[in-house]
């Protein structure tokens, strides 16, 4: 069962919508969560700048722009931020890289989510929400092929389908939450017994 | 491009190591996670399954390495990005550089050369081209000659053109560049001043003082340790009180030379230094 493991990262990607969803999955989460949570948003440079002070306001834990080269944190919130890609390092750093776009989009869910597998293996929780791209399908694909787990919001619950049934078709998830579980479900995650 | 396979990180590694020693170039400590997704667009433009394969190929035909060069480094880059920065150059960098009799610019990482265009525009506006000299440098031969060339495509000038508005450009970007064939061609003479030259962070030294260092969105391709290696090369080439420009996103913070720069002004990443 999925509390059974240890959970050292949670990376979670939206997309159209992707704003709300996240408020909602913050709100819920208490300030001992332990694993280090990374969103990566879908959204024009100007609006995301405001983003860590929107979120700050939802939740327990510290809310900050990923630093290039920084080391992640457990129960820390931290977002992508515009205009680059969010990757993280096989030391657990992040890294940001300004290469093309993936999917129209920059920051790219399947750039964080694929370097994230490698760098986690089965310690990752990644979760895709509402959206209307296929961003974040591929890049779920490689956190299960590499041992970590998927969830997805239920395409019906989520405010745009598209993103959500894409990675349901491409990678398909070990759970498949309203988003209002999916918030209880994160609330719940373990201690990790390592680090 | 997304894949699984847990042993990628060993062959890249070897890949890596390979091209060191067959051709002294030095990707050893580049950020593991973006070689990881450039070298799986390179297995697939060289039709490879593996990277072993890729490294097979590398190893035993040099035009496959010189073609490899564009996927070790990244390319993307576009005329004044991030108005603000140049904004703060023209604005705050410029006034001091005016003091000295003359002055040296290093634009580390060029690439293709958008930015050095860039700035030799707004170094003209500002008066200031004719006394300094500028050294463009690059690992990339190829990247090299298009940035020597300015000679950019012309689809992409209406958005050069609104960054150099944004950025305080004195006139319009095409009293700059006439055009051909579906090209926009960078006035020759813009680079009267300009030194073209193949210069790597990762293996070679300081070869000039310089009064401004330029080198934005290069250093979160590397390590730390490799980070810490190019900030001393700018560090020890800068003059006292010298500036750095870095990308928007990068920081001098998490670096060995925090304490030898300051930031020159709140909210833009331009350093001075210190010490």
């Amino acid at each position: 069962m999925m509390t059974r493991r240890s959970i050292e990262a949670v990376a979670i990607g939206a997309s159209a919508g992707g704003v709300e969803a996240a408020c909602i999955l913050l709100d819920a989460l208490p300030a001992g969560f332990a694993p280090a949570l990374v969103l990566v948003l879908h959204l024009p440079p100007t609006r995301s700048t405001t983003l860590p002070q929107l979120f700050a306001r939802h939740s327990a834990l510290p809310v900050k722009e990923a630093e290039d080269k920084e080391l992640l944190c457990g129960g820390t919130v931290y977002l992508a931020p515009p205009d680059y890609h969010l990757l993280i390092e096989p030391d657990k750093r992040f890294a940001l890289s300004a290469d093309e776009p993936h999917h129209f989009s920059r920051p790219s869910i399947d750039v964080l989510f694929d370097s994230a597998a490698y760098a986690y293996r089965d310690r990752l929780l990644a979760a895709v929400l509402t959206g209307a791209s296929s961003d974040g399908a591929a890049g779920l694909a490689t956190v299960r092929a590499m041992g970590g787990l998927a969830w997805v919001q239920d395409p019906a619950d989520a405010d745009t389908s598209i993103m959500p049934g894409a990675a349901l078709a491409q990678a398909g998830a070990d759970r498949v939450l309203s988003l209002a579980d999916m918030a209880a479900a994160l609330a719940k995650i373990e201690q990790p017994m390592h680090r | 491009m997304t894949g699984a396979d847990p042993d990628f990180d060993i062959e890249l590694k070897l890949l890596l190591e390979g091209v060191y020693l067959k051709y002294q170039h030095d990707f050893r400590q580049y950020s593991v996670a973006s070689l990881r997704r450039r070298m799986r667009l390179a297995m697939e433009r060289f039709r490879c399954s593996t990277l072993s394969q890729l490294q097979d190929r590398v190893l035993h035909e040099p035009e496959v390495f010189a073609q490899m060069l564009r996927y070790f480094t990244v390319q993307v880059s576009e005329m004044f990005r991030d108005p603000a920065y140049f904004r703060a150059v023209r604005e705050h960098v410029v006034p001091a550089l005016l003091t000295y009799p003359s002055c040296k610019l290093w634009i580390a990482g060029c690439s293709t050369g958008e930015e050095v265009w860039s700035l030799a525009i707004l170094l003209e506006e500002e008066g200031l081209l004719d006394r300094t000299t500028m050294y463009a440098t690059d690992i990339n031969q190829e990247a090299l000659k298009v940035a020597e060339g300015g000679v950019y495509e012309l689809d992409r000038m209406a958005k050069f053109s609104a960054n150099y508005h944004a950025a305080g450009g004195k006139g319009s970007l095409s009293d700059y560049f006439s055009t051909a064939y579906g090209n926009a061609m960078f006035q020759q003479r813009l680079k009267r001043k300009i030194v073209f030259a193949d210069h790597s962070l990762s293996t070679d030294s300081v070869f000039s003082e310089t009064h401004f260092v330029s080198c934005r969105n290069v250093l979160i391709y590397f390590n730390q340790a490799l980070q810490d290696r190019a900030i001393g090369l700018f560090h020890d080439s800068l003059v006292h009180r010298g500036f750095l420009g870095l990308g928007a996103k990068e920081s001098l913070r998490l670096t060995a030379y925090a304490d030898r720069f300051r930031q020159a002004m709140p909210g833009e990443r331009i350093y001075q230094r210190i010490g």
